[in-house]
């Protein structure tokens, strides 16, 4: 167990080098002018040769690249600009933003928090209702109930998010008045307070979690099935067992042992930020700061977000892969 | 008590009926091809000490019949009719709470293939424990107290310490005897073992026989085994049930199916077990065809598309109707063939026991 968690956490280093050096390197060869970018509107040739200067744009690739990695290992981070107008950009150091100059780490951990509570909430949502829907329907395969609930998952597959998102703020922001407009202010649960911060969640949480909810239904439908046409299911009502001890304890049990795997990635994915629904609802997560600084090329912020989006994305694999262990004894880390 | 050909005396319940009897069973399943006729009218009487083999190829309705004692159907889309008496007890008319008190705790069950049997996610201990826990209100010690007993009695060693292990970490023999010691954690009165050998190598086999006839003694329980090996049947039952297409084509004591037998398919059974006493230049014997569609059962008798010695029946009868399963002789032996008995014999002694 712990030479595994070891090997893994050196897997887990390697490959997220591995994405900051492809980031690196793809975004530089982009055409963009990084010098031109920074100065904006100002630019002239004296100012682009102080921002080369200031940022290093003028060094060989290399050499940025060591200053970028160094930014990023060094647990001091790095400094920023050159002799007299230095500043201290503090680990983990991705550069300061092209558009505001505001450290990108900053950026990220500003809008991670929204981030967050917007896919664990859609991710209870989507579990809870998934696994229930599906397994009704495998309990009542054939019947009205079934063919309900694959018709409602069949809806939420197909249904786009930005359709459904825009419907539900028109219905009950717009229309019905029921649920105030969304304000950034309302997403911080522990300054608002619960009741608003779940009128500011409530409609992203059903948005968000509609696809997933779907999928989870008939993923859970499908694995209930299965399992329920195993061998040790007629054992269990063999010795005697009730029919709720047979579906819970028997069924479920192995039945969900998929569903972990996935949840796991897919939640992971989604704590780098859910673009879509963060863009409808104005929620200033992620992935709203994803899609601002590629609308803007602000390269450092893109950088920063995707390796931030691929620690989480790694690091649930792992966790995945753990509980595995835990859950099906048949697998053995190693 | 229409029937019963079986002396009563043993029986031991006081109604007069032999301790399991089934009467004309049917269990038939509608599919979206048709009504699957997996048993039709299955009929035989069991006491207990004693073991009755029914042997047949796959899909002749053998498995599905021991599911029904169970009442393992009951709840699907599966219609079960005809009568199964346990103990007193009628099974097909009970209800599935009733009926789900005696499962485990009077009749337990066997599986084939102990390893998709067995949950792969609990510990061999938890699931014994958990079935001895369903029939008894007792604390969970008492429970693994005997289940480390019967391990034990089942042949495996250090018991206490292989109960914290998984079915996975077992070898097939081990999880063979695991699945008897489950079976056996309520002292059931009926074991029903679904060929219980299938799946393990010969040496194995001969050890899970042993065992389950030394629990037999022990236990005094009733046996119902389940297969298409004809070998363990010899080595196990007293009384045997041949099926084929869902029917019972010849029944009777094991010596009278051994030595006398007298429908072409158990001629056919006996004629397809390897011998190694013969030479190594003969082929596998097999019967021609395949086992009939259990949608579309043949015309008449249902092993009459595959059967060689229709020459010998008047008439077409064959083709026309389903022959009667009758009575031959005093000792049980019932044949369903439409071949005068007689003739019957002669063919067996002329035709096939030489080459057998």
């Amino acid at each position: 167990m712990g030479r595994y968690l070891i090997r893994r956490l050196l897997q887990t280093v390697l490959i997220l080098w591995v994405i900051s050096a492809i980031t690196f390197f793809l975004f530089w060869v982009t055409p963009a002018n990084p010098a031109l970018l920074i100065c904006g509107k100002n630019c002239n040739t004296e100012t682009i040769a102080q921002v080369n200067a200031t940022y290093g744009f003028d060094d060989p690739l290399i050499v940025q690249y060591g200053t970028y990695m160094k930014g990023l290992v060094n647990p001091g981070g790095r400094m920023i600009g050159t002799e007299g107008s230095e500043r201290k950009c503090p680990w983990p150091c991705f550069g300061e933003s092209y558009q505001n100059g505001v450290p990108v780490w900053d950026s990220i951990s500003e809008a991670f928090p929204a981030t967050f509570w917007l896919a664990t909430g859609a991710a209870v949502l989507w579990l809870f209702f998934g696994v229930l829907l599906g397994l009704l329907a495998a309990l009542r395969k054939g019947k009205w109930l079934d063919k309900l609930s694959v018709g409602i998952a069949l809806f939420g597959v197909s249904f786009p998010t930005i359709v459904f998102g825009y419907l539900l703020l028109f219905t009950f922001i717009v229309k019905l008045n029921w649920i105030p407009f969304p304000d950034t202010a309302n997403a911080a649960l522990f300054t608002v307070g619960p009741a608003k911060w779940l009128q500011f969640y409530i409609l992203p949480w059903i948005t968000l979690a509609l696809v997933f909810a779907a999928l989870y239904t008939r993923l859970t439908r499908a694995n209930m099935i299965d399992t329920m046409n195993e061998d040790y299911i007629r054992t269990a009502r063999a010795k005697g067992l009730g029919e709720g001890t047979v579906v819970f304890k028997h069924g479920l049990r192995a039945a969900l042992t998929p569903i972990v795997t996935i949840f796991g990635l897919d939640l992971g994915g989604l704590l780098g930020g859910a673009v879509i629904t963060e863009q409808i609802f104005s929620i200033t997560g992620l992935g709203k700061l994803s899609i601002d600084s590629v609308l803007s090329n602000d390269l450092p912020a893109i950088m920063g977000v995707v390796l931030f989006a691929a620690v989480f994305v790694v690091v649930a694999n792992i966790i995945v892969d753990i509980l595995y262990a835990f859950i099906d004894p048949r697998v053995r880390l190693s | 008590m229409t029937e019963s050909v079986t002396t009563t005396a043993t029986a031991g319940t006081g109604t007069g009926r032999p301790f399991l009897e089934l009467k004309d069973l049917q269990v038939h399943f509608p599919t979206d091809d048709g009504l699957v006729k997996a048993v039709n009218g299955l009929s035989f009487t069991l006491e207990r000490g004693k073991t009755l083999g029914i042997v047949g190829e796959s899909g002749s309705g053998k498995s599905v019949s021991s599911l029904a004692i169970m009442g393992l159907q009951k709840g699907t889309q599966a219609q079960v009719s005809g009568e199964i008496w346990l103990d007193g007890a009628e099974l097909v008319s009970m209800s599935v709470p009733e009926i789900r008190r005696l499962r485990g705790q009077q009749v337990a069950m066997i599986f084939q293939d102990p390893l998709s049997a067995m949950h792969p996610f609990y510990k061999i201990g938890d699931q014994l424990v958990e079935a001895y826990l369903v029939h008894n209100n007792a604390p969970k010690s008492v429970a693994k107290k005997r289940a480390i007993e019967l391990l034990d009695r089942v042949g495996i060693p250090s018991p206490s310490k292989r109960f914290d292990d998984y079915p996975h970490q077992f070898s097939g023999g081990m999880r063979q005897r695991a699945m008897i010691a489950m079976a056996l954690m309520c002292d059931p009165q009926l074991l029903i073992a679904d060929e219980p050998t299938t799946a393990l190598d010969v040496t194995v086999q001969a050890q899970i026989l042993d065992l389950m006839m030394d629990l037999q003694k022990e236990f005094n329980s009733a046996i119902v085994i389940i297969t298409h090996d004809l070998g363990v049947v010899a080595q196990m039952a007293q009384d045997v049930v041949v099926m084929y297409g869902g029917r019972v084509v010849e029944s009777g004591p094991v010596r009278d199916i051994f030595y006398r037998p007298e429908m072409p398919y158990t001629w056919g059974l006996l004629g397809s077990i390897p011998r190694v006493n013969r030479g190594g230049d003969h082929r596998l014997k097999s019967i021609r065809g395949t086992p009939p569609s259990l949608i579309n059962l043949p015309n008449g008798c249902p092993f009459q598309p595959r059967c060689d010695y229709q020459q010998y029946v008047e008439g077409h009868s064959c083709v026309a109707e389903v022959p009667e399963l009758l009575q031959i002789g005093t000792g049980g032996h019932r044949v369903r063939c439409h071949i005068e008995s007689e003739q019957r014999s002669r063919l067996f002694a002329e035709q096939i026991k030489p080459n057998l």
